[in-house]
């Protein structure tokens, strides 16, 4: 019912703006518009300038570019997979079982974004296991940890949107245990959530300097810094991929998560749905 | 923890066969829960006979959405027991029930479209693709949606959705149909069709039918029984017009239809005095009364008769016009308000000030100790 109302809510302020937005686009909207574009354009073009497109091209050759940007990538990768395994079947639980605790597990998972990264890192390898401890993984484990704000929120907004426990009890009176009704009926309603989700946390782990450069594993970022010694130009240049790859796979996830929502009605989904369905849920 | 990728033979077979002779009677024994503090259900015995649809009436607290979800394998009894067609059933599942469930939110899966919705439950039995929306189909056409078989959820408006639902539920041909409140989210107009929509289709159907509503209204309109619920026990359970013409107790009496309720005073030997007039007492509501004689005479609007009189007992002031009837406010001695139900076309005179005379008809009237 929650999610019928919302989708009203949103869609009728857009179709009433928009003849209003054709007819006359106030020029301070202008103004805006190309202030903006100045302070985060000047500075992405300043680095072009000063890379030089060749540079772009010989990146990838670097010594150091492949293993480091293959390393973040795995650390991506488990990252996400750790936080999702963690974070969907207790956002799941706490939604049907325990709704009282779920305003202290959003104050929990609020706390990474306080706590200070290297107290964070103390004590994951004070409980960490010993065959983690020397491999670059033990990064992941402290990356779930700073993603699990962002993924929570992701996954928490989503549930809330679909009315979790009836439609989880409808689908038990229809004869679906508990598993189908995962598979089902709840994750096919989740994706735009999870993808939500895997955004962030990627984008977060792709993005990560101080943990990785405070154990010595040379991740994409930490290299991007070591590598400006070496080669200004190359460096910047790394820097200015990293922010297209990351820019097209957000495209990418934006794109997909608007195909399916046109489809069953969830409308436009961006990064900003999330935090959309966040603030009315918390009204 | 049970998936329905292994049918369990026993309860599987068995419900299925059930289910085609249709016609399952639904006993609830002496059922109790608490949740903490609060007794939401307090020994409730309900027994409903196959193809009758009983409603469970009564203010929001009063256990009757619990009753209900115990019976569909939401919540668990602390204590007692519920017997389909005689077999006790407070061990099964939830998704082994057989029960059709339609619920007071829009239930509909987002991700799927009216058609594959009602298929939802055909699917967990196994039934072959082609089969399930055949049979979807002539469930969706049965609630007047067979266009709408493609649309999403979200492109349905709310009684549509709830008409979806009760196609997904009934799809499953269940033992019992379960409806918590089904129309209570959807506006006047469209509630009175679905309510007449979903009658016709249990009595067609012959689906023995739990339904649990705060609606008075639609409580009388629907059922065979309505039970009416209070702190967790049933106060009454009747016929409509019995629970409306006889009401067991003074919260019966009040909580369905509207009742008045006029200060009185005992008159001994099964008598009361009240607005100057002494009528008898009703046998069955004189053992929960104080001892000092001072009582509340309790009488519907159609009860009362009046006239213009002056100097009467009563000032009307107001008039509400209802259609073949209009219901006058009328102000007595003792600053008590009555309405009192009278022809349209007697009321021409009935203008608010005017001075009436109210009188009790000799009919016996049913007394409660003055609140």
């Amino acid at each position: 019912m929650a999610a019928v109302a919302d989708t009203k809510a949103v869609e009728s302020p857009q179709r009433t703006a928009r003849p209003g937005r054709a007819k006359s686009f106030p020029v301070w909207r202008w103004v805006i518009l190309l202030v903006a574009a100045v302070y985060f354009l000047i500075p992405l073009w300043s680095a072009l300038r000063f890379a030089g497109i060749k540079a772009l091209g010989s990146v990838v050759s670097q010594a150091g570019f492949t293993d480091a940007l293959w390393l973040s990538v795995r650390l991506a990768i488990v990252t996400t997979v750790i936080t999702i395994a963690l974070m969907l079947p207790t956002a799941v639980y706490v939604h049907l079982r325990l709704p009282k605790v779920r305003r202290l597990l959003e104050g929990i998972t609020i706390l990474p974004i306080v706590i200070p990264p290297v107290v964070l890192s103390v004590g994951v390898l004070q409980v960490a296991p010993g065959f983690l401890k020397s491999t670059p993984y033990v990064l992941a484990l402290m990356y779930v940890i700073l993603a699990m704000p962002f993924a929570y929120r992701a996954i928490d907004a989503g549930l809330r949107a679909l009315d979790l426990k009836t439609v989880v009890e409808a689908s038990n009176s229809l004869g679906a245990g508990w598993i189908t009704t995962l598979f089902r009926v709840v994750l096919p309603n989740l994706t735009t959530a999870l993808l939500s989700a895997t955004v962030l946390t990627v984008a977060l782990v792709l993005g990560e300097f101080t943990m990785a450069s405070l154990f010595l594993y040379q991740t994409f970022p930490v290299w991007i810094v070591v590598f400006d010694q070496t080669s200004g130009q190359i460096s910047v240049a790394a820097s200015l991929l990293a922010l297209f790859v990351t820019w097209l796979f957000l495209m990418a996830i934006t794109v997909i998560g608007t195909r399916r929502g046109r489809r069953t009605g969830r409308g436009q989904v961006t990064l900003f749905t999330v935090a959309r369905q966040e603030t009315r849920g918390s009204e | 923890m049970t998936t329905n990728t292994a049918p369990d033979a026993a309860t599987g077979g068995e419900t299925r066969r059930t289910a085609q002779t249709q016609g399952t009677s639904l006993v609830l024994r002496n059922l109790s829960r608490a949740f903490g503090a609060t007794r939401a259900l307090d020994g409730l015995s309900i027994d409903i006979a196959s193809g009758e649809l009983v409603a469970l009436l009564g203010p929001s607290g009063c256990g009757k959405t619990t009753a209900l979800r115990i019976v569909a394998g939401f919540e668990s009894a602390d204590t007692g027991s519920v017997l389909v067609d005689g077999k006790d059933i407070s061990r099964v599942p939830a998704a082994k029930r057989d029960m059709g469930m339609v619920f007071q939110s829009y239930s509909l899966f987002p991700n799927m479209n009216a058609l594959d919705n009602v298929g939802f439950g055909l699917r967990m039995r196994k039934l072959g693709s082609a089969q399930r929306r055949k049979r979807a189909g002539e469930l969706l056409d049965m609630v007047g949606l067979a266009p709408q078989a493609k649309q999403f959820p979200h492109q349905l408006s709310g009684g549509q959705q709830q008409r979806v639902a009760l196609a997904r539920a009934l799809a499953i041909e269940p033992r019992v149909l379960l409806l918590d409140e089904p129309l209570s989210a959807l506006d006047a107009k469209v509630r009175l069709q679905l309510r007449e929509q979903i009658r016709t289709l249990q009595q067609r159907l012959g689906t023995t039918t739990m339904f649990v509503t705060h609606d008075q209204e639609e409580a009388l309109s629907m059922a065979d029984r309505v039970g009416v619920m209070r702190r967790g026990n049933l106060e009454q359970i009747a016929a409509p017009d019995e629970l409306y013409d006889h009401p067991a107790t003074a919260f019966v009496a009040e909580f369905v239809g509207i009742m008045n309720r006029i200060p009185a005073e005992l008159a001994g030997s099964g008598m009361v005095t009240c607005v100057s007039c002494t009528v008898p007492v009703r046998g069955d509501s004189v053992s929960d009364l104080g001892g000092d004689g001072a009582v509340d005479v309790l009488v519907r609007p159609e009860g009362l008769t009046m006239e213009v009189a002056q100097n009467g007992n009563g000032i009307v002031t107001t008039r509400t016009f209802l259609g073949s009837v209009t219901r006058v406010g009328v102000l007595l001695s003792g600053d008590v308000t009555v309405q009192i139900d009278k022809p349209s076309a007697e009321t021409a005179a009935l203008a608010p000030g005017t001075s009436v005379s109210v009188t009790l008809p000799m009919d016996p009237v049913l007394v409660a100790p003055r609140s």
